[in-house]
């Protein structure tokens, strides 16, 4: 099976003790090796919570079920001690903000070189070289001498460069990228992403990216899952999700993203997420979806198979085209209340 | 299209921190009552008048009648304790109260204006925090003479600084917080920036801080009582009583028992509070 | 021919840098080299620049939140950046500014209700009486719920966080409503809503607005007329008729390569595939 390979999430779901609230309700995930994987969701939909359960990083009182299994070995049952070993070498992660990530009393070749010693018995001056070459690597111009810098004197986006350096310091075999460029200018962001598309090409890594933004994930993922209140409503290859989304909500994150000059307003998906507390058993998104019937109000909805590879969560896929690609609104009214 | 608040708050009916679990505020603030209860009601609560002298039943030992024992003048341990407490309490509210308030006025004002104003106050605080504080109120308190009302002077002119410092440092951040820029920006009085939009979210530190203050101040007053420099014979007052009965110490213990507990439990339930408000500032800033 | 409602003239701004050196030995960091523009009535202007382009510098000096170090700034006519403190908090009233950051925009301590009549009372826009009709009718206005009103800020999500900075900006009953970057920290999907909302309230209150953001697409999208900004300098100006199509300056046309966008994905996907979309 190939998947044993790469990072598997199988029917996880994380609640929270108090209230037994669930953030995250039977998600199946998986990314193989050298492929690219985008989550997308809107804040709150617990894509970051998926990311970090693979990581084994969720807080103390988050109950956790299902299976997580990284090349085989199931990250919910390791060790602590185990589980370092398997970050960084196994499966490494770089998050929004760089600064934060990492320590400012530390040059940053040494704090590279530090993950690979931590990882590899090597000397001191093998580790500070292939430091040096893995900054080159990720973009950094004149490495040698910008490794002797501490992180306050890079900007922004070379500092996010430093932390995919660390990141691949280990030769990780999959990659969690949590908002990588969110904080990052345009230009930058554009410079990052093209990054890690050459890395894990080059590396024939995984890489799960976790974003907001459809465009962002759109440009370098092979396959695409939306993520809506704590569930995927829809996954499948990235052209298909792009441009035959079969679930209402991706079609409607897909308008609100465009910038029609022909159009008066932006596309916009009206209303709020429902909070954690007041999730329906059934579509989670009828509230707010224009296609909403009383069949969607019934029950559980299933992920089903609506093409090669691409799966919705949706009982009124076939009526799809019912709506209006670049408005997110009825096509024909009548049709829906008939 | 109308949206109703993400997250309805639970009706406030009982406040967090009767509800969550912060346990060092509530049986702080549950032991702090029984204590200035105690203080009020303190004929009720005591059998005998702490004043009362009976020198046949001088340095008697704990007893049911007297359940601290007497002191060398007759007088009941256990009344003369609880009686204290209206002293020491008073030393601790209004050691904190005024400073507190004085302290962080001028603190809001040094971090909102900075430049000139915030140079001068900043060099005034260095001078008082470079003496030692007990030494400070002990020399204030010996220039104008034994008091009360004047320690209350002596520790309000020593400890308004600690109060500026802190609520300078966060009236200097908040002051770049965009909801203060906003408020500049609807054309707000200084004012009405400084008491309404940064005091409200500035003082919480203050406060916390306080509560170490108080204990602090009861232990100073009790010193200064002792050294004969606070309250003056033969008020009932923690300190004053240990520096009376000193000599009898060893042969009849409990007459610095009674008083040196009071002084160690106000102590201890105040750190509590103080905790448990940490706790609670941190709970609402996340 | 209309008069603009606001122009502003040579506005530039530099920083003290931090150094041990005395004063005056080590330059000032321009922050904005001088700057200008006018602003029609009615008009969206967009601003577009990458952080440390100088966009926010600019939006405070116009707001008179930093005192400009040289230029005027004429607000029908008259130069705010002369008037002194006092003459100037009057006047405050009528440029509002929208900020980035919606979670550090709302003072956590005030109900959104109080932070609201506030506004009116201190400039006298309605009496005690008449104030909770009038935080009703803004709430409203900006598709919230009254019972907001009633709410701490804690309450509320980023973009409702930002309807209610709208609100209160609104309050004030500006002529110039100066957006900084108002949707940049929210989700997509969110963006579209409150960029939606600003559109409809310039054409209910036929506000000018200034729009700022490093979205080129989207400024495009809201402004007709925009302002490229690089390095603290104006470096090209896409007039209304003009398109960001045609931009000359290198920087525009890296911007507009650089913003993933889906049409241009959609292009992309469609020509590489055999079977079109739909």
């Amino acid at each position: 099976m190939t998947e044993r390979e790469g990072l598997s999430i199988e029917n996880l779901t994380i609640a929270f003790a108090q209230g037994r609230k669930e953030a995250i309700s039977n998600l199946d995930l998986h990314v193989r090796p050298g492929e690219a994987v985008g989550l997308v969701g809107e804040s709150g939909s617990g894509k970051s919570l998926t990311a970090r359960a693979a990581l084994g990083l969720l807080p103390r009182h988050a109950r956790v079920g299902g299976r997580i299994t990284l090349a085989g070995q199931s990250v919910l049952d390791l060790s602590p001690a185990q589980l370092r070993h398997i970050r960084g070498s196994g499966i490494a992660m770089i998050f929004q903000d760089p600064m934060s990530s990492l320590n400012p009393v530390t040059r940053v070749g040494a704090a590279i070189a530090q993950v690979i010693r931590s990882h590899e018995r090597v000397a001191r001056s093998t580790a500070l070289k292939r430091a040096v070459a893995l900054m080159d690597r990720v973009g950094i111009r004149d490495a040698a001498t910008r490794a002797a810098s501490y992180p306050h004197e890079f900007s922004g986006g070379m500092r996010q460069r430093i932390m995919i350096a660390m990141a691949l310091a280990a030769h990780p075999r999959m990659l969690l990228a949590d908002e990588p460029t969110t904080a990052l200018d345009v230009i930058v962001q554009d410079g990052i992403l093209k990054l890690l598309d050459q890395l894990r090409r080059d590396e024939r890594m995984g890489l799960l990216l976790v974003s907001h933004d459809l465009a962002v994930v759109g440009s370098l993922c092979d396959r695409i899952a939306v993520m809506y209140a704590g569930q995927i409503v829809e996954e499948g290859p990235a052209a298909e999700v792009l441009m035959r989304p079969r679930m209402p909500y991706t079609v409607g994150l897909l308008a609100s993203a465009r910038r029609p000059k022909t159009l008066a307003r932006l596309a916009s998906i009206p209303g709020t997420p429902p909070p954690l507390g007041e999730r329906p058993a059934s579509c989670r998104f009828a509230a707010r979806c224009p296609l909403a019937a009383p069949q969607c109000r019934a029950g559980a909805i299933p992920l089903v198979e609506v093409g090669n590879g691409h799966h919705a969560r949706c009982v009124r896929t076939g009526d799809i085209g019912l709506l209006d690609r670049e408005t997110f609104t009825l096509k024909a009214r009548e049709a829906v209340h008939g | 299209m109308s949206l109703a608040p993400e997250r309805t708050t639970t009706s406030r009916i009982l406040p967090r921190w009767l509800t969550g679990g912060n346990w060092s505020l509530r049986i702080g603030l549950f032991c702090f009552a029984l204590i200035v209860l105690a203080a009020i009601f303190a004929p009720f609560v005591t059998a005998f008048d702490p004043l009362q002298l009976d020198l046949r039943n001088a340095l008697k030992p704990p007893s049911l009648t007297h359940l601290l024992g007497t002191d060398h003048l007759g007088r009941d341990v256990f009344s003369r304790v609880v009686y204290a407490a209206r002293v020491d309490l008073q030393i601790g509210a209004i050691g904190v109260a005024l400073p507190l308030v004085i302290g962080t006025l001028i603190g809001l004002v040094s971090g909102y204006y900075g430049g000139w104003v915030d140079a001068v106050i900043g060099r005034v605080v260095d001078v008082i925090i470079a003496f030692p504080f007990l030494v400070l109120v002990i020399a204030i308190v010996a220039m104008l003479g034994p008091g009360l009302v004047n320690l209350y002077i002596a520790l309000t002119m020593v400890s308004w600084v600690l109060y500026t410092r802190i609520v300078r440092a966060e009236a200097l951040a908040l002051k770049k917080r965009e909801y203060v820029l906003a408020a500049r920006n609807l054309g707000y009085g200084h004012l009405r920036i400084m008491l309404r939009h940064i005091l409200p979210n500035a003082v919480a530190p203050a406060f916390v801080f306080a509560m170490s203050d108080f204990a602090l101040d009861v232990q100073v007053g009790a010193t200064l009582s002792f050294f004969g420099l606070g309250a003056p014979p033969p008020t009932p007052e923690w300190g004053l009583m240990i520096a009376e009965t000193r000599s009898m110490m060893l042969s009849a213990p409990w007459v610095v028992v009674g008083p040196g507990l009071a002084i160690v439990v106000v102590s201890l339930v105040v750190s509590l509070i103080g905790d448990g408000l940490a706790d609670l500032v941190r709970g609402i800033d996340d | 021919m209309v008069e603009p409602i606001l122009r502003v003239e040579g506005v530039s701004k530099s920083y003290a840098r931090k150094s041990v050196l005395p004063r005056g030995a080590v330059p000032p960091r321009p922050a904005l080299s001088p700057a200008s523009f006018d602003l029609m009535p009615g008009e969206i202007l967009g601003i577009v620049g990458e952080s440390g382009s100088g966009k926010t510098t600019l939006a405070r000096c116009i707001a008179l939140l930093e005192r400009p170090d040289t230029g005027r700034v004429l607000f029908r006519g008259e130069d705010l950046a002369a008037l002194g403190e006092r003459d100037l908090r009057t006047r405050r009233r009528a440029i509002q500014t929208v900020f980035q950051d919606p979670y550090a925009s709302l003072n956590p301590r005030l109900k959104v209700g109080e932070a609201l009549a506030e506004v009116m009372l201190v400039h006298r826009l309605a009496s005690r009486g008449e104030v909770g009709r009038r935080v009703a009718a803004l709430l409203d206005q900006v598709g919230l719920s009254p019972q907001a009103a009633n709410e701490y800020p804690a309450a509320f999500s980023g973009g409702q966080r930002q309807r209610i900075c709208i609100a209160r900006a609104l309050a004030a009953q500006p002529d110039i409503l100066i957006a900084d970057e108002p949707v940049s920290s929210l989700d997509v999907s969110v963006q579209a809503q409150v960029v939606n909302l600003l559109l409809d309230l310039r054409d209910q209150l036929s506000l000018s607005v200034i729009f700022i953001g490093h979205d080129l697409h989207l400024i495009d999208f809201i402004a007709p007329r925009i302002i490229v900004m690089l390095a603290g300098e104006i470096v090209e100006t896409i007039s209304a008729d003009g398109s960001i199509a045609d931009a000359q300056h290198a920087y525009t046309r890296a911007l507009m390569e650089a913003v993933p966008s889906l049409d241009k994905l959609a292009a992309r996907t469609a020509s590489s595939s055999e079977s079109p979309a739909q």
